[in-house]
This record gives C-alpha cells, sequence and structure tokens, in this order.
C-alpha cells in the first residue's frame, strides 16, 4: 500500500478533511449514474437476475462486463499517471485484495444468497427507486447479515 | 437447444449493454476524481458504525467513509427513480416473497463483507484491476449462485 495517510491532504484516506467541495457531489452524481445504469439494465428487478441465474437470459453478462470493461482501463491509466485523484489527493491504486479463505468462503455464502433472491446491494438499492417496496425485506436481510458477521468477527477475534 | 442470439438472449442486448456501461462511466468517474474504487455493500457496515460500538464496524475506514456512501447510496436510489419517472419503463413490483429476499439479503450481508466485495466491488473495480482475489470471488459467486437458484426452481419455489 502506498500511503499518505498521515497528512491533512487526504491521502491514502479520504474524508479525513482533504476532501474538495466537489467530492460530495461526484459521489452523488456518480451513485445517480450508477442508479439509472442498474434500472436501464433492469438489473434492479430479482427476477431478471434469477433468470441469468436459470440460463434463460445471458444478457447480464453485458451489465458486469461492459462495466468493468469501461472501469478497468480508465483504473489502469490512471494508476500509470503517477498523478492523484483531483478531489482527495489519494494516489491511484487498482482494487486488489488479498485473495485468501475468506474471499472463497464469503464468495460461496453471498453466490447462496445471490441465488435465493435475486439481489445484490448495488441492484437492491436500485429496487428501491424502481419502486420495489419488498426490497427492503431484502436490504433489511442485508444488515442483519452484515451486523452478524460483525458481531462474530469481533466474538472470534477476542 | 439450440445456442442462438435469440435463445440466449430473448430480450436483446441494448439495454443491457447501456445499463452496463453507464455503470462503469458513473465507477469512473468516481475513481479519476476520488481515487476511490467504489463498491455498494461497505454502505452495510460503514452505515451500521452510526448505531453499533462494536469495534468491527468503529474502524477507521468504516467511519472515515460512512457519510460519503450513503451519499452513494441514496444517489442511486435516485438514479432508479429517475430513471423510472422520467421513461417508459413501469414501476416494479417484484413477485419474489419477501421470505426469499429477506432470507437471501442475510446470506448476501455475510457473504459480501466476509468475501471483501460484491457485485460491483469485486465485480465491476476488482475485475476490471484484473485481481486475482476478485476473478476467484466473481467466479465462485456466480456459480454457486447460478447451482442455487437452479436448486430452487427445481424444487419447485416459484416465483
Amino acid at each position: 500500500m502506498s500511503d499518505g495517510s498521515s497528512g491533512a491532504s487526504g491521502g491514502d484516506s479520504p474524508g479525513d478533511g482533504g476532501r474538495h467541495p466537489l467530492f460530495m457531489p461526484l459521489v452523488l452524481v456518480g451513485g445517480f449514474v450508477f442508479g439509472v445504469g442498474l434500472a436501464v439494465s433492469r438489473m434492479a428487478r430479482p427476477e431478471v437476475v434469477l433468470d441469468f441465474l436459470q440460463f434463460e437470459d445471458f444478457g447480464l453478462l453485458f451489465v458486469m462486463g461492459g462495466a468493468a470493461l469501461v472501469a478497468g482501463p480508465i483504473m489502469h491509466f490512471s494508476t500509470r499517471s503517477e498523478k492523484r485523484a483531483p478531489l482527495t489527493d489519494r494516489l491511484y491504486e487498482l482494487r486488489r485484495k488479498t485473495l485468501d479463505s475468506n474471499v472463497l468462503f464469503g464468495g460461496v455464502v453471498f453466490g447462496v444468497g445471490w441465488g435465493i433472491s435475486g439481489i445484490c446491494p448495488g441492484a437492491a438499492y436500485a429496487s428501491v427507486g424502481i419502486g420495489n417496496w419488498p426490497i427492503l425485506a431484502g436490504i433489511a436481510g442485508m444488515f442483519v447479515g452484515a451486523y452478524g458477521q460483525g458481531v462474530a468477527r469481533d466474538v472470534l477475534s477476542d | 437447444m439450440p445456442l442462438d442470439f435469440a435463445t440466449l438472449f430473448p430480450n436483446g442486448v441494448l439495454h443491457y449493454l447501456v445499463g452496463g456501461l453507464l455503470i462503469g462511466l458513473a465507477t469512473a468517474a468516481i475513481y479519476r476524481g476520488t481515487g476511490i474504487a467504489a463498491g455498494a455493500s461497505t454502505f452495510l457496515e460503514s452505515t451500521l458504525s452510526y448505531v453499533s460500538d462494536r469495534p468491527r464496524f468503529q474502524q477507521f475506514r468504516f467511519v472515515q467513509s460512512r457519510d460519503w456512501r450513503l451519499v452513494f447510496t441514496f444517489g442511486i436510489v435516485l438514479g432508479g427513480f429517475a430513471f423510472t419517472a422520467l421513461s417508459a419503463d413501469p414501476w416494479f413490483v417484484t413477485e419474489v416473497t419477501p421470505t426469499r429476499l429477506f432470507v437471501g439479503g442475510i446470506l448476501v450481508g455475510v457473504g459480501t463483507r466476509v468475501g471483501k466485495g460484491c457485485t460491483s466491488g469485486h465485480g465491476i473495480c476488482g475485475v476490471g484491476s484484473l485481481s486475482d482475489a476478485s476473478l476467484v470471488n466473481v467466479a465462485t459467486f456466480v456459480l454457486v449462485a447460478a447451482g442455487t437458484a437452479q436448486l430452487l426452481f427445481a424444487l419447485g419455489v416459484r416465483p
């Protein structure tokens, strides 16, 4: 990890005082476009996800694939520019987490949940926007699950 | 079963592709401006930091990002709302039962947090970064989800 988090300018840590006034507006507009994309693609509908998972309609490959194909090259180009992000002064870094058993185990548990419900976090938020009020049960479940794993990990690490 | 275009993509691909490009564009714009590879599932734990004193949720990375993650999530809701209000797409209410959504949601909450990301963090930013952890995670959850959905369907669970 490159690290500049000690400075007040932000460094590795957005939100520690180094945010540009346009930081929140960009996050809001970015979230907005993200939500429009989830609505346009209809991935915000659990039925569409379940159709994909039952191999009835493979169109969802274009959603994740299209998004990664746009974001990936821009991320790679950014990391080679040696510049810092203008709104936080953060260094551009790729998103590379450590591959360990948690990544595999978490993927299995998430997969079972995605297969049962047809919802993932981002799509669930957008689903609220398209009027899908029963999704609130799913989001409540996500918070319960996130809380439960946090409690379990705190207890296990004591 | 013939593997022609209409069988693989009975609803066409255009809206999927346009939606995916918009999601990628939004992710890329936030990344260019802030250096943050924004994922959607960290919101769950960062928001819990407002109400729980547990050390797991009071980690610096959650507390210092919880405000913008709320704004990001609000933006996602707003984007879905604005598109549906202004387009020909009708308001949508799922027929998947609340029980299924709730139980699935619990596992999504556990799995995305233990697994360090979800469809956006791993699926877009991580795969876009060619991260081995993300490629393994995405392959795992897609295959397991497909198996689970097909098993439920075979067991007669509708919808």
